[in-house]
């Protein structure tokens, strides 16, 4: 097993290698997170003042659309999936996934699907201007004709997600070293695991909704119409049914790597392992019973509302175990503050911040008032932005030394961040005052009286920007050169993919490990 | 490879996971739509009013003498629908299970050919199921030349069940431009054929159909 990688392109075009194909789905991942950020940019640039400056209101909201989508399917899940790809074989043992071939062919499809996306905005009529949710019938009947586009740009990255999940299942079940009991695998892997089975259930439901639209469009169906006897709301049903699981997809991996990174910096052992295991488990389960949350104002019945405030509020208790967890694994600790433990210990914070405002916008009679305004955009990027950038942030410093085999540059990861913190901060926390006074989300132009907490927040959204900039230096510089990691890198970390040489062989445990 | 704890083979674990794919995409196709109607009329959820109820069957209710309902009608043009529409009186007043009949007036005012469906919604919704219509012009779509004018009737009966709480049902119509759809499909001929009811979202057979009789 002595071969190394084929040389040229096509290394990256045949290659069937999980540490190959990891990095090209991170590459590919900070590519779209850039897009995505472009793309908030220029609508922080267009808020910066009130009134209409920049962009006209039609390519604001294709603006709105676009950023959440790219973030979502183009940025936060294949990271993901890259991180997936590179590190779980290694945790597990296994010299490589369960089934290469397809996972050559999920990462391939995928940036033909954004090629796709992202040229529906050179159409006529422009690209997706509905929301990332595309709520029809805004997305049916009222859409651009680059709808259609859209649609199969949705299909194809379902399919390169299930098939994707398909493999982490297969590899996890299948590919685990002797001795690596489920109960001995590493959080990650196991947060990774219950994530998979949460795709498998969802993706084919977003496609399903997808498809719905496609039918009412072109094929005289009226699922969403009501003149044919169809319902709008059923399309919110059905899309928050995909769409509340969706956003522990997002979280529940973030979840496994903070779990690997607190423990190897509080030198302290992860206090409650099965207690984790079981807590991902819960949040799983909770979120095929609480999609309403995200419609108490389409007019349910109150028992339906008390429902779902119920069930919602439920997802604090696992999620609040977690968070004892780390806080727990740390107290007491030997504790350092190296890059990806500041990003682990600033998601741990952050990430709660953003728990507590959806608790208040699980109550239903309040999220009357909350509905569509920045308050629900605060919440959401309070638990996305530390809780899946930063996790992955932290992710790519804890194991960049082992997949490049040098370290990285600790003073600019450090500023970075400390960029990226107060950056975020200045965005989002004004936020949550503007959202409670009232202000509307995914619209251009706004009161006069939101002006100055508007104009911090688009201060402080260009320097998280200029942050990401700083990172994507020092994973370069990183790559090219710097001082040598040995194989454990950190201080006695936990995890079989410490006991592989670093940079890690392009072929690891072509003879499974003994885990004791 | 195979480990100690391995169950199954992975073509075993692949093929299982793929069925469960396919599973959940059929779900949300054709079990979530109707289950979220059959949900919505058993809970009268949305207003919906459900089906026609036969003449043998409301003539079998006693009249409650003892109460009056106020039954309030509206109407509603959908966003570009040309069409004048409107109830002839805006309210009357009924007894529990008294037979009544009212009328709606549309007026093509175009100068083409157009087809309307008006759709449906009782408030509050818990009297949705203790509103039975016997004939509605909302059965059917609605063909109106250029330029003419029709009345359209409406049968109902308030069930004698009806909750004493409930003072003031309103009825609300909202008129939809279906004249392209119509074109379309033959939607027109097939509802007449099989009349179908309000609630007739194309479901996956007559989806077929009308993908067959487009080629």
């Amino acid at each position: 097993m002595a071969h190394g990688p084929a040389k040229g392109f096509t290394r990256w075009l045949y290659t069937t290698n999980h540490k190959d194909i990891g990095s090209m789905y991170l590459w590919f991942s900070f590519a779209m997170f850039l897009l995505g950020g472009v793309f908030a940019l220029v609508i922080r640039a267009e808020l910066f003042e009130p009134g209409l400056q920049i962009v006209e209101p039609e390519f604001f909201n294709q603006m709105t659309t676009m950023h959440g989508l790219v973030m979502v399917f183009g940025a936060v899940m294949p990271a993901f999936v890259g991180l997936a790809n590179w590190m779980i074989p290694m945790m597990v043992g296994a010299p490589d996934m369960a089934l290469p071939r397809m996972n050559n062919w999920s990462f391939w499809i995928l940036p033909f699907a954004f090629l796709i996306m992202v040229s529906t905005l050179f159409m006529e009529g422009g690209g997706p201007n509905f929301g990332w949710t595309f709520y029809a019938p805004l997305s049916t009947t009222y859409a651009p004709p680059s709808v259609t586009f859209f649609i199969f740009a949705v299909h194809i990255m379902g399919a390169s997600s299930i098939m994707g999940a398909i493999n982490i299942i297969a590899t996890i079940f299948n590919m685990r070293a002797p001795g690596m009991t489920l109960m001995k695998m590493p959080l990650f892997v196991w947060t990774w695991l219950i994530t998979a089975y949460l795709l498998i259930a969802v993706m084919p439901v977003l496609a399903g909704v997808v498809t719905m639209m496609l039918m009412d469009i072109h094929f005289g169906t009226s699922f969403f119409d009501a003149a044919g006897g169809g319902d709008p709301v059923l399309f919110q049903h059905v899309f928050w049914f995909f769409g509340h699981p969706e956003v522990y997809i997002m979280i529940l991996p973030a979840f496994g790597i903070v779990s690997a990174i607190i423990p190897t910096f509080a030198r302290k052992p992860l206090f409650g392992y099965s207690s984790m295991v079981y807590a991902t488990a819960s949040i799983a389960f909770l979120s095929f019973i609480v999609w309403a949350h995200h419609m108490f104002t389409v007019g349910m019945p109150i028992a339906g509302e008390l429902f779902f405030m119920y069930a919602t509020m439920l997802i604090a208790v696992p999620t609040g175990v977690k968070v004892f967890n780390w806080v727990t694994t740390m107290f007491r600790g030997s504790m350092t503050f190296e890059t990806p433990m500041l990003f682990s210990i600033a998601f741990v914070i952050l990430f709660t911040i953003g728990g507590f405002s959806g608790l208040m916008l699980a109550i239903a009679p309040a999220d009357f008032q909350y509905h569509d305004t920045y308050f629900v955009v605060a919440h959401f990027h309070y638990v996305l932005v530390p809780g899946a950038i930063f996790s992955i942030t932290a992710g790519v410093y804890y194991w960049l030394p082992k997949w490049c085999g040098n370290m990285y540059n600790e003073t600019m990861g450090k500023t970075q961040f400390w960029l990226a913190f107060v950056g975020l901060n200045v965005t989002f926390f004004p936020m949550h005052f503007v959202g409670l006074a009232g202000m509307q989300r995914r619209v251009p132009d706004y009161n006069q009286f939101f002006a100055d907490f508007n104009m911090i927040s688009s201060c402080g959204a260009f320097l998280f920007g200029a942050a990401q900039i700083m990172l994507l230096y020092n994973v370069i510089a990183t790559i090219r050169g710097g001082k040598k990691a040995t194989a454990e890198v950190w201080d006695n970390p936990e995890g079989l993919e410490w006991t592989v040489a670093s940079p890690a062989p392009y072929h690891t445990f072509a003879t499974p490990p003994e885990v004791k | 490879m195979k480990t100690a704890g391995q169950k199954n083979s992975t073509p075993v674990i692949c093929a299982k996971l793929g069925i469960t794919v396919v599973m959940m995409f059929v779900f949300a196709i054709f079990i979530m739509p109707p289950l979220y109607d059959l949900f919505c009329d058993v809970t009268g959820l949305n207003g919906k009013t459900g089906d026609a109820l036969s003449k043998d069957k409301a003539n079998s209710f006693g009249v409650d003498t003892s109460r009056t309902i106020k039954v309030q009608f509206l109407a509603t043009n959908n966003e570009n629908m040309p069409w004048e529409f409107g109830p002839k009186i805006t309210s009357v007043a009924v007894h529990p299970g008294e037979p009544t009949v009212i009328n709606y007036m549309a007026t093509n005012t175009t100068a083409s050919d157009m087809v309307a469906q008006a759709i449906p919604s009782v408030v509050p919704f818990k009297a949705a199921n203790y509103f039975h219509k016997t004939e509605c012009f909302c059965f059917n779509n609605q063909p109106l030349a250029a330029g003419e004018t029709t009345d359209l009737g409406l049968s109902f009966i308030v069930d004698i069940d009806i909750p004493k709480h409930i003072k003031t049902i309103t009825l609300s119509y909202t008129l939809f431009d279906i004249t392209e759809t119509a074109k379309a499909t033959g939607v027109t001929k097939l509802e007449a054929d099989k009349g179908l009811s309000s609630t007739k979202r194309l479901s996956a057979p007559s989806f077929l159909s009308t993908l067959a009789a487009l080629n």
